[in-house]
C-alpha cells in the first residue's frame, strides 16, 4: 500500500524560507538479513526521492540500505510562487509512488 | 519478649497496606510517553511525522472497502467511524456476550469479518489487522481507558493480574518486579516504564513497524527467557486486560510512538 503524508504550509509570503515534511511507507529491506531458514531476504529499499516546484526538481535525495522502514525527509526551500509540489519515490522491483501539494504564495 | 513480638506486630501492620498496595494510584500513573525523550516525543506529536499515521490512513482505506462473500464493508454497518468509534477502543478488551469470555480490538475485528462479512479472519500482527485497529483505536484519542469497569470482567481482570504478579521464565520475573517495584529506573540504559499500554497498536522504533500489545508483552516473555503465550491465548487477552484496567483514566494515544 503507497501511502505518504505530505506537510507542506498552505500559505507562505514570497521569499519565504518553508520547511517541507514527507514521510511515506516502505519496508526498507536492507538485504542483508536472513530467514530462520539462511535465505537471504532480497533487497527491497526505495533508492530515490525527488521533489519538484512546479515543474522544476528543487530536492533529490539517494537512499541505501541503512535508511530506516517508513523513511521520513525534511528539507527547505524558498516559496517564490503559488504552485504544486510534486514528490516522487522510486525503489527496487519497479517500486514508484507519487504525491503532490499546493501553496498559495502571496 | 512481647515487647518485641508487638514491635513485629506493629512492623507487620505498618508493611501491610505497602505490600497489599502493588498498583500505581491514579495520580501516579504516568504513559510510557513521559519516559521519551524530546525526539521521540515530538516525533509522536506531529501527525505527519508519526509513522503510525500511515497505518490509520491504510486503515480509513480498509474501513470503507467491501470485504468476504457478504460484500459488506465496515462502514456498511458502522457508518462513519469518526463517530461510531468514539471512545470504543478506550473500553477493550470487552466482555463477548456469545462467547462467555473477553475479546480484544482485534479479535472483535475478525469476529466481524467472520460473522457478519463473511471473510476469512486477518492473521495476527498483518498489516490490514494493525491498519484497522490503529484506524478504530484512533478514533478514542484522547479518551480516558476504562476497560475493564464491566462487573462480568472482574474474574478476567484478576486472571490477568495473577499472571502480572506470577514469576516465570529463567530470570524469574513477573511484571510487576520491574513495571510496580522498579519504574524510572534503568535496564541496560532504557527508561523501565510503567506498562501503561495506552497507545497500542503503537510504532516501535525497534520493530519499524506497528505492533499490538500481545506483540510487546511475547517480547517482554521472551525477555525474562520465558515461553511466550500465542496471539489471542486467553492469557494474552487477561493480561492485556488488566493492563487496561491498571491504566485507567489515562487518555488514549493511538497510534503512539516508542523507542
Amino acid at each position: 500500500m503507497a501511502a505518504a503524508l505530505i506537510n507542506v504550509p498552505a500559505k507562505a509570503r514570497r521569499g519565504d524560507v518553508i520547511e517541507i515534511r514527507t514521510l511515506t511507507s516502505h519496508i526498507m529491506e536492507t538485504g542483508f538479513r536472513r530467514t530462520a531458514a539462511g535465505d537471504l531476504v532480497p533487497r527491497d529499499i526505495i533508492t530515490s526521492f525527488t521533489c519538484r516546484y512546479n515543474g522544476t526538481e528543487i530536492f533529490r535525495a539517494d537512499f541505501y540500505p541503512a535508511i530506516a522502514a517508513n523513511p521520513y525527509l525534511s528539507f527547505f526551500t524558498v516559496a517564490k510562487e503559488s504552485g504544486r509540489f510534486d514528490f516522487e519515490w522510486i525503489g527496487d522491483n519497479g517500486y514508484s509512488s507519487t504525491a503532490s501539494a499546493s501553496i498559495t504564495v502571496e | 519478649m512481647s515487647f518485641w513480638r508487638a514491635i513485629a506486630l506493629a512492623a507487620l501492620c505498618a508493611a501491610a497496606p505497602a505490600l497489599l498496595a502493588g498498583e500505581i494510584p491514579p495520580e501516579a500513573r504516568r504513559s510510557g510517553y513521559s519516559f521519551m525523550g524530546p525526539d521521540t516525543r515530538a516525533m509522536q506529536d506531529d501527525d505527519t511525522s508519526n509513522p503510525g499515521m500511515l497505518f490509520v490512513l491504510d486503515g480509513e482505506a480498509l474501513w470503507t472497502k467491501k470485504a468476504g462473500s457478504a460484500d459488506k464493508a465496515c462502514a456498511d454497518c458502522h457508518g462513519d467511524a469518526r463517530s461510531s468509534m468514539k471512545g470504543v477502543a478506550a473500553r477493550y478488551p470487552a466482555f463477548d456476550k456469545s462467547l462467555g469470555h473477553p475479546v480484544t480490538l482485534d479479535q472483535r475485528i475478525n469476529l466481524c469479518r467472520a460473522d457478519h462479512q463473511q471473510a476469512t479472519p486477518l492473521p495476527y500482527e498483518s498489516r490490514d489487522l494493525l491498519a484497522l485497529s490503529a484506524f478504530v483505536a484512533h478514533q478514542s484519542r484522547g479518551f480516558a481507558i476504562t476497560a475493564g469497569d464491566d462487573p462480568q470482567l472482574k474474574p478476567f481482570v484478576a486472571q490477568g493480574r495473577d499472571l502480572f504478579m506470577r514469576r516465570e521464565g529463567q530470570l524469574n520475573l513477573a511484571c510487576t518486579n520491574c513495571h510496580d517495584d522498579n519504574f524510572d529506573k534503568r535496564l541496560a540504559g532504557a527508561p523501565i516504564t510503567q506498562a501503561q499500554p495506552t497507545g497500542y497498536p503503537l510504532y516501535r522504533l525497534e520493530w519499524q513497524t506497528l505492533g499490538s500489545l500481545e506483540r510487546r508483552l511475547r517480547s517482554c516473555m521472551t525477555g525474562v527467557r520465558a515461553q511466550a503465550y500465542d496471539y489471542g491465548s486467553p492469557e494474552l487477552v487477561t493480561l492485556e486486560l488488566y493492563l487496561m484496567s491498571r491504566a485507567r483514566g489515562l487518555p488514549m494515544e493511538t497510534p503512539a510512538v516508542r523507542p
